[in-house]
């Protein structure tokens, strides 16, 4: 694309907008997949509990989401008259920003990458760790009680679950010696038996249950708790302020799920050996990963906060320093392709 | 002439100038939290340009990520009087004079240092990976004052948690051991009874 650009334009130019368009081709589809994924956890949900949810705008109710969008578009954002104006409009974006910055290091596919860096998982962890920032100054700037009790509790929750997180990926990391997301994903070739879920099972459970807390959804959700704090951090939010909050929160969710998919299931590696690799197998398990977020919420009572906090720091971050001292000295015996 | 490189230098050196003057000026402190995040940010970006992209992104990870949370978290939730604080100001001056000469003393020293020349930089600019260089050099050359560094910190971690342990019993949190325990029976009781006539 970009010698195809430089035929028209300057070099610097070409580049910059060879750029441009391929953040557009992320950031876009992203976008699209969160509206479908507020549609499809509705409609799952609803049959799950025995009911039909949005079917009444277009097709099957298949235009809900714009509906919804157009809706959160022209509605009036309500600013509190003793809330902190500067960052209440900054924590919206602060809570968005690192939610599609992170995407810039994903492979789809193979060399399909925006930004193929050597250290692509620490730079995902960075980023996942800033997002924290928009729930703690929304909740600050509010300046409403329930606000701050939902950004404090989120606040600890996801420290908390980023520690262990974090130590999962040190586990993966061993396994394929890189911390390229790329390379991670080629070192899993060859079928469902290569795939990282098998020799790092544990660790492929701790992050998974780590990764609903780290987004912040049932039956991690004691940040909104609508039963106790109304609506956790975002109370005071209306509008496209609002609607900053609900896409920062569903495009972590796919995010998470797509690097459980590039760490522990192969990325766009098929699961068989005879079917050919490519995007599909990403976005299909991609897909399976996301309706458990879905199934999760339909099934599991909130967890008390006290529990929440038991779980993260006394069971998965002892659990996840085992498995990695176990892995690292399974690599020192004859077992060691396995872990490889 | 000045390259694309050193417009993005003089951006992020300029705004973390500008945040680190924030920091200290700021009337609210919430807000001098925050600029020391921006602070970090902007170092980060200085460390990428020179092709440090290990310690540019465990800043990210480390200082904002985590460090700066635990800063706000708790900035958050005082309630600081401004107006006593700044009471004293004229009666440390002088000592912060002598501790800001200290300083830069030190760090003359260090940048006048011969690990500083740009020949020095400029040859690990180019190292293909400097996760593994700095992973090499940490676990072999280093490894045992990275080890003690490493031990301190569990001291601290462990000193930290016996603090809070072995203090005042006022909390009423229940040991999850009794709470799983809990049967039916301990909590309700079913009573049979004859209704009664009017």
């Amino acid at each position: 694309m970009e010698e195809f650009l430089k035929q028209y334009l300057d070099p610097t130019f070409a580049i910059t907008f060879a750029y441009l368009i391929k953040i557009f081709c992320i950031v876009i589809p992203v976008m699209i997949s969160v509206a479908y994924l507020t549609y499809f956890e509705r409609r799952v949900i609803g049959f799950m509990q025995s009911r039909i949810g949005p079917n009444r705008v277009g097709f099957f109710g298949l235009l809900q989401p714009i509906a919804d969008a157009l809706k959160l578009l022209f509605k009036e954002i309500i600013l509190p008259e003793k809330s902190n104006n500067f960052l209440f409009f900054l924590a919206p974006l602060l809570s968005i920003a690192p939610a599609l910055a992170a995407w810039a290091v994903i492979p789809f596919d193979f060399e399909m990458v925006l930004a193929d860096i050597n250290a692509g998982l620490l730079y995902v962890l960075a980023m996942t760790s800033i997002a924290v920032y928009g729930v703690i100054i929304a909740g600050w700037a509010s300046n409403s009680k329930y606000a701050f009790l939902g950004s404090l509790r989120s606040a600890a929750q996801i420290v908390s679950y980023e520690i262990a997180m974090g130590f999962t990926l040190v586990g993966v990391l061993m396994c394929a010696n890189s911390l390229n997301l790329g390379e991670i994903v080629m070192a899993q070739q060859g079928g469902i038996s290569q795939w990282y879920c098998w020799p790092l099972f544990p660790l492929f459970i701790i992050y998974f249950i780590s990764a609903v807390a780290e987004t912040n959804r049932a039956p991690f959700d004691v940040a909104e708790g609508e039963s106790e704090i109304v609506a956790g951090f975002h109370v005071e939010y209306s509008g496209m302020a609002f609607a900053l909050f609900f896409l920062a929160e569903y495009a972590n969710m796919i995010l998470v799920s797509i690097l459980a998919v590039i760490m522990f299931l192969g990325g766009w590696m098929s699961p068989f050996s005879f079917m050919p690799d490519g995007i599909f197998w990403l976005l299909a398990k991609v897909a399976f990963v996301l309706f458990f977020f879905l199934w999760f919420r339909a099934t599991f009572p909130r967890y008390r906060y006290d529990q929440i906090m038991r779980l993260g720091w006394k069971v998965f971050i002892p659990l996840t320093l085992i498995w990695i001292v176990f892995v690292g000295a399974m690599m020192q015996t004859d077992y060691a392709e396995y872990f490889h | 002439m000045m390259q694309f490189s050193d417009y993005i230098f003089y951006f992020f050196s300029s705004i973390l100038i500008l945040a680190s003057l924030k920091v200290i000026t700021a009337n609210n402190p919430v807000y001098s939290a925050l600029s020391l995040v921006l602070a970090f940010f902007s170092a980060a970006g200085i460390w990428l340009l020179l092709h440090a992209e290990f310690l540019a992104i465990a800043l990210v990870l480390v200082y904002v990520g985590a460090v700066m949370v635990l800063f706000l978290f708790v900035v958050m939730m005082l309630d600081i009087n401004l107006e006593s604080l700044k009471k004293g100001f004229w009666s440390y001056f002088p000592f912060a004079i002598l501790i800001a000469g200290v300083f830069i003393v030190e760090i003359y020293l260090v940048v006048s240092d011969k690990f500083f020349l740009e020949s020095q930089i400029e040859s690990f600019g180019t190292s293909k990976s400097n996760t593994h260089a700095i992973g090499n050099i940490l676990y072999t050359d280093y490894l045992l004052p990275f080890q003690i560094a490493a031990i301190i910190l569990l001291v601290a971690i462990i000193s930290a948690i016996a603090l809070t342990m072995f203090g005042h019993k006022s909390h009423k949190a229940i040991d999850p051991k009794d709470q799983i325990k809990v049967r039916r029976d301990d909590r309700i009781r079913i009573v049979k009874m004859k209704s009664e006539k009017r």
